[in-house]
């Protein structure tokens, strides 16, 4: 088993968090996992990627190749990795803020998400966009449980702000069920 | 549910590996791509009752870190590139004055401030040779997070056996790469304290058969004289030449005539290969998945992985490859330690593999670059 998934944004957006929590889930479950990540040298804003390689095998080359799933919450980053995504592979956008431009006859499973939206009116916490993304990540692709999800989010945040993150993993994961 | 395991950075493991090795001072300027580390250190050090002293700049860094390790503490910083530029004087001040030190270089591209968050392996000649004058130096090249761990306590205890600055040359991109961490089941790593063991009265710079110098630290009974000036036994100035070649005779050679024990190699389905490929830190990885790819492709291939970057066991890595059909070398640079490796091969065919782009080297790269070059040579066979 291999997998691999890339997530894109602007700074500040928790894209690297995003990773590391995807990361630590698959090693609760059991599998190795690499997380990586490419960022300019600004401290705020420009572009953000967060890495993950998943395999239930020893992992060399740490970075990703082409993605099985690539989460892009700006259009920049879409534009940046959209043509790295395997064949049939999953791209999950924000539907407000990305359009899927230039994907004519390419075989590539879109799922356009108000994941932003969810953060900031449903959910009243526009930092929590990351870890709706996570939700929809796993809900597409169920490649970590639940409570490995759970326990690395219990891992990351303090216990004033986990029980936000719990509910905003599960409002992500039923947006990827619709 | 594997209950131990922890999802670990790079950097993190080497402030673990510190605390573990009992590092017990550490001074430094944050920097990227090495920043994690002093954020740890920082956060953790005050409440060990242990010493973290931000300096003004890097220069100040490695002087108070010398200072520190004369009273006896183990001293460390982390620091890349343009950093460790400036602390080259005093690691001179340091190898002739025999301090131990510990210097966690976390590189990044450059020349200057060069693309401040990506890798590059640019500082193998500067660690071998930034400093002015003869000297011997240790440094050392982790592939992976556990290994970064492991790495730094020997770098800990190198410094104290051979009373010497050792370096931590780690990738950007094992110093910000999380992977699985579980040391719970591994032996006790042993820790190597200063040694103090002198017979008759203490004479700072005499060395027995080991060629290092016991240390008694400053403020622990003996009165003594540290200079950066070439010094003899009793630690003054000397330019008797035959004492001046005693010294520098023993300076290189506590280091040199120890490579056995010092320069770490690691093989990987070597003995069958006829391809080597050589690699050092995060390379290795991609060098590891390109020598499964070529077998399947029918190319025996295997790789030389280098733990230690120097001192570099010349005589081992000659033997090694003699009579492979062709050795490779990726390095992540326009070409540094494969200068050594070349001399070091003789005959053998070799091929170095250089990207210097802001990128890890793929493992596809070295893959296509050996076939070719085996193509070139008259076929796979």
């Amino acid at each position: 088993m291999k997998f691999e998934a890339r997530f894109s944004g602007t700074g500040g957006q928790g894209i690297i968090r995003c990773a590391v929590l995807l990361a630590e889930a698959a090693l609760y479950d059991g599998y190795q996992a690499a997380q990586s990540q490419v960022y300019g040298p600004e401290s705020r804003g420009g572009s953000s990627q967060g890495e993950v390689v998943i395999k239930d095998e020893a992992i060399y080359y740490p970075k990703v190749t082409c993605p099985d799933v690539l989460l892009c919450l700006s259009q920049e980053a879409y534009n940046k990795y959209a043509a790295d995504i395997v064949p049939n592979g999953i791209l999950i956008i924000d539907s407000d803020f990305v359009q899927p431009t230039g994907l004519e006859g390419a075989s590539v499973n879109v799922h356009a998400l108000p994941i932003l939206e969810t953060a900031k009116t449903r959910l009243n916490n526009e930092l929590s966009a990351n870890v709706v993304a996570l939700g929809a990540i796993v809900g597409l692709t169920h490649i970590v449980s639940d409570a490995a999800v759970e326990r690395a989010l219990a891992n990351n945040f303090k216990a004033k702000a986990l029980p936000g993150n719990i509910t905003a993993y599960h409002a992500g994961y039923e947006l990827a069920s619709k | 549910m594997t209950s131990n395991v922890r999802l670990m950075q790079g950097n993190e493991a080497c402030a673990l590996g510190a605390i573990k090795a009992g590092a017990s001072f550490f001074g430094g300027y944050p920097i990227t791509p090495s920043t994690e580390i002093a954020e740890y250190i920082a956060r953790e050090f005050p409440r060990l009752g242990r010493y973290f002293m931000q300096m003004e700049d890097e220069i100040a860094s490695i002087g108070a870190m010398i200072g520190a390790s004369m009273v006896g503490h183990k001293a460390f910083t982390a620091t890349s590139g343009p950093g460790f530029s400036l602390m080259q004087e005093l690691i001179g001040y340091a190898a002739v004055a025999e301090v131990p030190l510990v210097i966690i270089n976390v590189m990044r591209f450059g020349p200057s401030t060069g693309l401040p968050t990506m890798p590059q392996s640019g500082d193998i000649m500067q660690a071998r040779w930034g400093t002015h004058g003869d000297h011997s130096i240790i440094a050392l090249s982790p592939s992976s997070v556990t290994e970064a761990y492991y790495a730094t306590i020997r770098a800990f205890n190198l410094a104290e056996q051979y009373r010497t600055p050792v370096i931590l040359l780690m990738d950007e991109k094992i110093g910000h790469l999380r992977e699985g961490f579980d040391i719970s089941n591994d032996p006790e790593p042993e820790i190597i304290d200063r040694n103090r063991e002198h017979q008759g009265a203490y004479v700072p710079f005499a060395a027995g058969e080991s060629g290092v110098p016991p240390f008694i630290p400053l403020g622990q009974g003996e009165r003594y004289h540290f200079t950066g000036l070439t010094h003899g036994e009793n630690g003054f100035y000397t330019a008797d030449p035959d004492k001046v070649t005693a010294v520098m005779q023993r300076l290189c050679g506590k280091i040199e005539d120890h490579v056995d024990e010092i320069a770490e190699i690691e093989l990987v389905d070597f003995d069958d290969a006829d391809v080597t490929i050589i690699a050092y830190g995060a390379v290795a990885r991609s060098a590891h998945d390109a020598l499964l790819a070529l077998r399947k492709k029918g190319v025996k291939a295997g790789m030389l992985r280098l733990k230690t970057i120097w001192p570099f066991h010349t005589a081992k890595v000659r033997e090694l490859c003699a009579g492979k059909r062709l050795v490779a070398m990726p390095e992540m640079n326009m070409g540094q330690l494969s200068m050594i490796v070349r001399g070091a091969l003789g005959n053998t065919p070799f091929l170095p593999i250089n990207q210097a782009n802001g990128q890890l080297i793929k493992p596809h790269t070295i893959e296509d670059a050996i076939l070719a070059e085996l193509a070139a040579m008259g076929g796979a066979r």
